[in-house]
């Protein structure tokens, strides 16, 4: 087992775990620590891959910014104490069975397609590094960078809207 | 790695988000849930474009191979949308707690009569 084995199953078990972790928790403010281990993890993910920018961008974006934003209105409306009023179970239960239902039938389509069978995720080449990129989202994706930004203002004005009254 | 591990890994994160929302009735945690699917999707676009990026480079010897690059920045702008999304979503979620004094999504049945 190489090293990269090893991180790659360490990750995902610490992915899968932290996900789990992030429904069972009574209290939100747990829920969100488990959800920003999860980020972790994925951003390991994105690094073994070799996709150093995308590392980065999710840790900054999701685990910064908006993991503090659901802190932030956690804390504002006071919901440390798990006040919450459960489904009853028997939802619960067709919730979790729908749920496994689905992963089965993903995961035996995967099983069953030859296309992929011998292909790999390769860790070597440059083209998740930042210069590469760049150059790509500056040249041939413009316009959609430039509206992403128009789309950024109308959000922020939106929220602004929203959240005032 | 083989493609079909990160395709299931991908899967059953997807998975435990969609038991989230089936299962929790508190709104910011089917919020997150939310934001666990749209990680795993990204996850497995990163997986899918160094997997298409093998097979080109492969295909192509001694030659400088920009393939995949799309799907990064796809990544990249799903991002973008996510938190621009997070930003109405929360301020939603703040206006409903005002009105209703609670997050609980089965306070919201005014349109079920």
């Amino acid at each position: 087992m190489t090293a990269t084995e090893i991180l790659f199953w360490f990750l995902s078990a610490l992915a899968l775990f932290s996900a789990l972790m992030v429904l069972i928790s009574k209290n939100p403010v747990h829920s969100v620590l488990w959800l920003i281990v999860v980020f972790f993890a994925i951003s390991g993910h994105y690094i073994l891959l070799n996709a150093q920018f995308l590392a980065i961008v999710n840790l900054i974006v999701y685990a910064g910014a908006i993991m503090v934003l659901f802190l932030f209105v956690i804390m504002l409306m006071n919901l440390n104490n798990a006040s919450e009023p459960q489904r009853n179970s028997l939802i619960k239960l067709a919730g979790v069975v729908a749920g496994c239902l689905l992963l089965m039938v993903m995961v035996s389509a995967v099983r069953s397609a030859g296309e992929i069978s011998h292909s790999q995720a390769t860790s070597d080449g440059g083209i998740g590094l930042i210069e590469n990129l760049g150059t790509v989202l500056f040249t041939q994706y413009v316009v959609p960078f430039e509206i992403s930004s128009v789309l950024f203002l109308s959000a922020m004005v939106g929220a602004v809207v929203i959240g005032k009254k | 790695m083989p493609i079909q591990y990160y395709i299931i890994l991908a899967a059953a994160i997807f998975c435990i988000g969609v038991t989230g929302v089936l299962v929790r009735r508190n709104a910011i945690i089917i919020f997150m849930s939310i934001e666990l699917m749209l990680n795993a999707v990204n996850l497995l676009l990163v997986a899918f474009s160094k997997m298409h990026y093998a097979v080109a480079s492969a295909a192509t010897k001694n030659m400088e191979v920009n393939t995949g690059t799309d799907a990064q920045l796809f990544v990249f702008f799903i991002m973008v949308v996510a938190a621009a999304e997070v930003s109405v979503g929360l301020a939603i979620i703040v206006m409903m707690y005002r009105n209703v004094r609670s997050i609980d999504v089965n306070f919201l049945n005014r349109l079920k009569n």
